[in-house]
């Protein structure tokens, strides 16, 4: 769902301004800016203690910022208790009350908002229908599926109409066939009414699904923002790119730097790596080279090319279907993954027969194929 | 066959068990029918008792006494008992809150008599300091029972908060309902299961206390178990007898009729956990 943002539509609906939140000396979240535009769906990914929730509670007003600020529509929310606040927020596992009906678990917001009773009843009619669970009205959670549960949560946080729409870990509590189709799903509801959702979770998949833009996390801090395609393709640290999907990393000091290339010089390989990009550093620095798995060739002759590769063998070869992934072992003990999609015929790729455990192989990639890293 | 052997055995142990329990009980059943004064001797079926004890008014108002105290202690422990809980659980943490929870638990493990004597001692030491209460009678039980009662129910209702899932409260602060509001309509109805049983425990322990009654009672309030037991110092009478067959009565009908409301109200969420998932 990777839409991409036309630029005039890039108005900032929330504005997370230089926020800490310091637990007892122990800064959970450090110093985050970030800028959320009207109508995206933006997904906060990190692994399991990174700071995620916490900055999802500070928005949702369950912690308060230990310093810097939260605009959300030109209004400061610092001082405005979570039940004043025009932000909703669906909850890990749901948080359904389990004494009451789907539709009084829906009704129970609006009833808040001093609506008369058929306008509520009009409302919750509504949002059952969009999220269709319009015959389940009566039941209580506990006579639900997980993915009928969530459909609930997902329309007793939307039925308040929010300016701000969160989601915590949305697919956490569901199984992995059931996750695939609800993100789908959950991704055109919110996309029909509109809403802008911060969305929390440790999955990149889904974070690569669902968001239109993700943000990197680690340690309390926002290591990259941007599009999925843009994080993946051009990470802007070691940390980002290990972080998302699989990547081979080279590590060497820098030998060349022009504005449009660089060379590294690397302990694990017999010849230089070139990139097609200039990189901020000196000569002679510490530089990483990050390459995917599935911009790397490999054959059996050594490619006539004089950079970036290396030869080595196969030590395993992972079949996953519509690709397989090799272990290529270098002569120092490296391991090189190397993913290639099955459908390629094999003899226009090489010569000879398939490739098999202990075969001697080059690997080899493209000088626009990966990035270098600093940091 | 020793398997055989040892079945027999513990047939045998699990009847003398119950025997050793129920037998008591089934003989003063039994005795509430006698004709004969003498409670040892057998001298023919006869409800005559009954009757006696319904017309002994000293014994009656002992009932009603005991009944109207047990139901307000019990309802004044569940309404101070529940804040106690709250404020234990839900305070965060706070120097020395170990040991205020411990504190809470020890009237529960608190002999008797030393409950009753100190309250006693509380009771003469206030109404000469501060004129309040008056001498003692229905009002000083009321608050001695209130007092142990609250730590039974401030340990049963905290155990209920404890498991509640902070996210639910969270969840209705979300959605508009201030912390005034969250209580009332989320937390009290998912923890109502453990203050009713919070109360039905206060009111039996009320019901029982012969101890802690019998220091801070005073000339005119005297309760079942006092009258019983003073009673059957100067002899058992079988009026005794027949006054606590109808208590057994009493105590197997509300424990049947619990368990039979238990037991519906699970049949029927089985029963819609399975029309939910075979769908
Ligand atoms: N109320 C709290 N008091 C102290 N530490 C906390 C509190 N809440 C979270 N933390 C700490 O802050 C860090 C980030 O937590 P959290 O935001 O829940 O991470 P995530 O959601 O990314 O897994 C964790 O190390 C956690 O232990
Ligand atoms: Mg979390």
């Amino acid at each position: 769902m990777a839409s991409s943002f036309a630029d005039d539509k890039k108005n900032v609906h929330l504005s997370i301004s230089q926020v800490v939140k310091d637990f007892d000396g122990f800064k959970a979240v450090n110093d985050v800016s970030l800028d959320i535009y009207q109508g995206e769906i933006f997904a906060l990914l990190g692994a399991s203690g990174c700071g995620k929730s916490t900055l999802l509670r500070m928005l949702a007003g369950f912690e308060k910022p230990t310093s810097g600020d939260i605009i959300l529509d030109g209004q400061s929310m610092l001082d405005v208790p979570p039940y004043e606040r025009p932000v909703n927020m669906m909850f890990q596992s749901y948080a359904l009350f389990p004494h009451m009906t789907v539709e009084q678990n829906i009704a129970f917001g609006l009833k808040h908002d001093n609506l008369s009773r058929p306008a509520i009843a009009n409302k919750v009619e509504e949002v059952l229908n969009l999220v269709r669970m319009t015959e389940y009205a009566k039941r209580k959670p506990h006579q639900l599926s997980g993915g009928q549960q969530q459909r609930v949560a997902l329309a007793r946080s939307l039925a308040k109409e929010p300016k701000l729409l969160l989601l915590d870990e949305p697919m956490g509590a569901l199984d992995k066939k059931l996750r695939t189709q609800m993100q789908l799903e959950i991704v055109d509801i919110l996309e029909a009414v509109e809403v802008t959702c911060v969305m929390v979770t440790h999955d990149q998949e889904e974070a690569m699904t669902m968001a239109s833009r993700v943000g990197i996390m680690d340690q309390g801090v926002i290591r990259q923002v941007g599009e999925p395609v843009d994080v993946y393709e051009h990470p802007n640290s070691r940390m980002t790119a290990e972080f998302i999907g699989s990547v081979n990393i080279f590590e060497g000091t820098l030998s060349k730097d022009e504005s449009d290339h660089a060379e590294l010089i690397c302990d694990d390989l017999t010849v230089a790596i070139h990139a097609s990009h200039g990189v901020v550093g000196s000569l002679g620095m510490p530089m990483a080279y990050a390459v995917r798995p599935e911009k790397i060739q490999i054959k059996r002759r050594a490619p006539d090319q004089p950079c970036n590769w290396a030869k080595g063998t196969i030590k395993d070869i992972a079949y996953l279907g519509s690709h397989s992934i090799y272990h290529v072992e270098l002569a120092n003990e490296k391991i090189v993954l190397v993913s290639m999609a099955n459908s390629d015929r094999w003899s226009e790729v090489d010569d000879g027969p398939r490739l098999s455990w202990e075969d001697e192989v080059y690997v080899y990639w493209a000088d626009d194929s990966g990035v270098m890293l600093n940091s | 066959m020793s398997t055989n052997k040892t079945n027999k055995l513990s047939w045998a142990i699990l009847l003398g068990g119950f025997a050793f329990l129920y037998l008591p009980i089934f003989i003063l059943i039994v005795y509430s029918f006698n004709e004969s004064r003498l409670v040892t001797v057998w001298a023919g079926f006869s409800t005559k008792w009954y009757g006696e004890l319904f017309e002994d008014e000293q014994m009656m108002s002992a009932v009603w006494m005991s009944l109207k105290i047990a139901f307000l202690s019990a309802s004044a422990a569940v309404a101070l008992g529940t804040l106690a809980a709250i404020a234990l659980v839900r305070s965060g943490a706070f120097k020395g809150k170990t040991l205020f929870t411990g504190m809470i638990t020890a009237p529960l493990v608190m002999p008797e008599v030393i409950t009753g004597l100190s309250l006693l001692l509380l009771f003469v030491t206030m109404s000469q300091v501060l004129g309040w209460p008056e001498g003692r009678g229905s009002l000083t039980i009321w608050i001695a029972h209130t007092t142990f009662n609250m730590a039974y129910v401030a340990v049963v209702v905290s155990a209920r908060l404890r498991e509640l899932d902070r996210r639910l409260e969270e969840a209705a602060m979300d959605l508009g309902a201030n912390k005034f509001q969250v209580f009332i309509y989320i937390t009290l109805p998912i923890v109502a299961p453990a203050l009713l049983a919070g109360w039905l425990l206060a009111f039996t322990l009320s019901l029982d206390d012969l101890v802690i009654a019998s220091f801070v009672s005073g000339p005119g309030s005297t309760t079942l178990p006092m009258v019983v037991f003073s009673s059957v110092r100067l002899g058992v009478s079988p009026k005794i007898n027949a006054l606590a067959t109808l208590l057994v009565l009493a105590v197997a009908m509300a424990a049947f009729i619990a368990w039979w409301f238990m037991r519906r109200n699970e049949l029927q969420r089985q029963k819609e956990i399975r029309s939910a998932f075979s769908q």
